[in-house]
């Protein structure tokens, strides 16, 4: 139970709006700025402090992607992470390959609780902490709000829709973050220059053993569909007026 | 010949809204069978009212104590089981189906279809990205189990139909217990919930303070709508996080959506585009909520949610 592996994305930036290229076929974000996914910065920050408080030795960061993931990964170098695992295939993997190199990765690592975000903001599909669970035959806990181990239990404060739900979870687990876990911390300078001497492995897919299959072809992308400009009124009477013409106070 | 299993939300007594949404999203699969999964303990009630709903053929009923509380890792290898010779297996895009289907897709050894919101054929579907930013047609590989998860605000729920045959099940799957439920904290009061409210009433981060946030409230109870909160608000600890709406939270489609002192970033418009009326209350003329919402005041909020209150009671005691 030394080790914590932390599963980060690089997506582009949670400020920057991404648009529908022309000709349909894809989204515009070459030249866009990029970050790492929030939920994982969270997962992040949750992994650093658990090694802080003693309940793990190292946290292990690892993306998949091209070298153009390099920058994240230092990012994630400085913030605190010991080391950090590059998986090399094309960005556009999906979920169910990416956990399966986490998975193999979970094995040889001996991890004792791999952290991730509940979703990642480009492709929304919030697939990999759970696929991940499921193959390594492990609990999960998603979208998780609070967590405390003790004697190899995690207690996991979950945010469902119905409210707040406890559960207990015996390690190694795999825990999906929530954005009221905790407020990542900010990199200093003196970390950043620090966290170019951490060591940065490259891994292919083929040396865990996973094949880059797909099932899934995203045949067109289109702009959603807007709603039409509607009216401004100018006082609180006028718009229970404009209500009331709607028929939706009725 | 397309067989569909849906996996059937409810919370231990009743069976979610949910339900009847995934039902109606199977149907435009036009599945030769359309089944539904029970899981639950004690789960005869349920069952009935999952083969109440129109267009279900048959109710698959697993009652067993471990289906007490709804956790994935306890779950999944039984719908896995009881996958076997369906084409598709939907569960609604809740906390509950987010966390349990991608586990049943990777115990299935196959991907997963997120958000569904239109099903254009068998095995192509729609659904968002990029925060609502575009909508994605996907074709999923026919030879494979397609699991998906659907879009709630996308779709109505069916009515009642002539009730189902419910078959019990007794599964021999090993059940770990290595993930065990311990409480579940429900803050409801006596507001409508805020996923299936006919009308939501949201606040931003201009509500300033949780007390400055109980506005919202008032305005919601004037209005007998449900709140809702941008996350803004909820990052700045002015509600909880089952309040957020947007992108990362609830995505909800009321008849009518007031936002008070909300921007309206895309992350929280995504999670509103198909109310029917959207309301914005804000100050800043310029923001973004003003290129969605059907009626727009600019005002200061403290001002104009009281005097809107004090409109609706006066219109009440008409």
């Amino acid at each position: 139970m030394q080790t914590i592996l932390v599963a980060i994305k690089r997506v582009v930036d949670f400020n920057v709006r991404v648009r529908v290229k022309p000709d349909g076929m894809g989204m515009a974000t070459e030249g866009l700025k990029t970050s790492i996914n929030p939920f994982d910065e969270i997962a992040l920050e949750a992994a650093l402090r658990l090694r802080e408080a003693g309940a793990f030795n190292s946290v292990v960061l690892v993306t998949i992607g091209g070298g153009e993931t390099d920058r994240e990964l230092r990012t994630g170098l400085a913030m605190g992470a010991d080391r950090a695992i590059r998986v090399d295939a094309a960005p556009t993997v999906e979920p169910l390959v990416v956990a399966r190199a986490l998975h193999a990765l979970a094995v040889r690592e001996q991890a004792g609780l791999v952290l991730l975000g509940k979703q990642a903001i480009d492709d929304d599909n919030g697939q990999t902490g759970q696929m991940l669970a499921a193959l390594w035959s492990r609990p999960q806990a998603t979208f998780a709000s609070q967590v405390s181990i003790a004697a190899g239990v995690a207690t996991v404060v979950r945010e469902v829709d119905a409210g707040l739900e406890t559960i207990e979870v015996d390690l190694p687990a795999v825990i999906t973050t929530d954005l009221r876990l905790n407020q990542p911390r900010y990199v200093k300078l003196p970390a950043i220059l620090k966290a170019k001497a951490k060591p940065l492995a490259v891994v292919s897919l083929a040396e865990l053993g996973v094949r880059d299959e797909r099932q899934f072809t995203a045949r067109d992308f289109a702009p959603p569909a807007q709603r039409s400009a509607g009216v401004r009124v100018k006082s609180v009477a006028e718009l229970v007026a404009a209500l009331e013409t709607r028929g939706v106070l009725a | 010949m397309t067989r569909v299993l849906v996996v059937a939300e409810h919370d231990g007594r009743r069976l979610d809204p949910a339900t009847a949404k995934c039902v109606r999203c199977a149907l435009d699969l036009a599945p030769e069978a359309l089944v539904v999964a029970v899981l639950a303990h004690p789960g005869d009630a349920i069952a009935v009212q999952a083969a109440a709903l129109a267009g279900v053929t048959e109710v698959l009923l697993v009652d067993a104590a471990p289906n007490a509380a709804p956790l994935a890792a306890v779950l999944a290898p039984q719908l896995t089981s009881l996958a076997a010779g369906f084409t598709h297996v939907l569960a609604p895009s809740s906390t509950f189906g987010k966390d349990v289907a991608p586990r049943v897709a990777a115990l299935l050894g196959v991907g997963q279809i997120s958000d569904v919101l239109a099903v254009l054929g068998a095995h192509r579907f729609q659904r968002h990205i990029y925060a609502g930013n575009a909508v994605v047609t996907v074709d999923a590989d026919p030879a494979r189990c397609t699991v998906a998860t659907v879009r709630l605000a996308s779709y109505a729920g069916v009515g009642p139909g002539p009730a189902a045959p419910v078959v019990r099940r007794t599964l021999d799957v090993a059940l770990p217990t290595h993930t065990r439920f311990v409480a579940l904290r429900s803050d409801k009061g006596a507001r409508p919930d805020l996923q299936t409210a006919s009308r939501v009433v949201a606040g931003g981060r201009a509500l300033g303070s949780a007390q400055g946030f109980e506005l919202i409230g008032a305005l919601a109870d004037a209005l007998g709508a449900a709140v809702g909160a941008s996350r803004a608000a909820v990052d700045s600890g002015f509600v909880a996080n089952d309040l957020q709406v947007g992108q990362t939270g609830k995505i909800i489609a009321p008849e009518l959506y007031v936002a008070v002192g909300i921007s309206g970033a895309i992350q929280h418009v995504t999670g509103i585009k198909d109310a029917r009326t959207i309301v914005a209350i804000n100050k800043d003329s310029e923001a973004p909520i003003f290129e969605v919402a059907d009626v727009g005041l600019v005002a200061d909020l403290f001002k104009a949610v009281p005097e809107l209150i004090d409109a609706l009671r006066a219109r009440g005691g008409r």
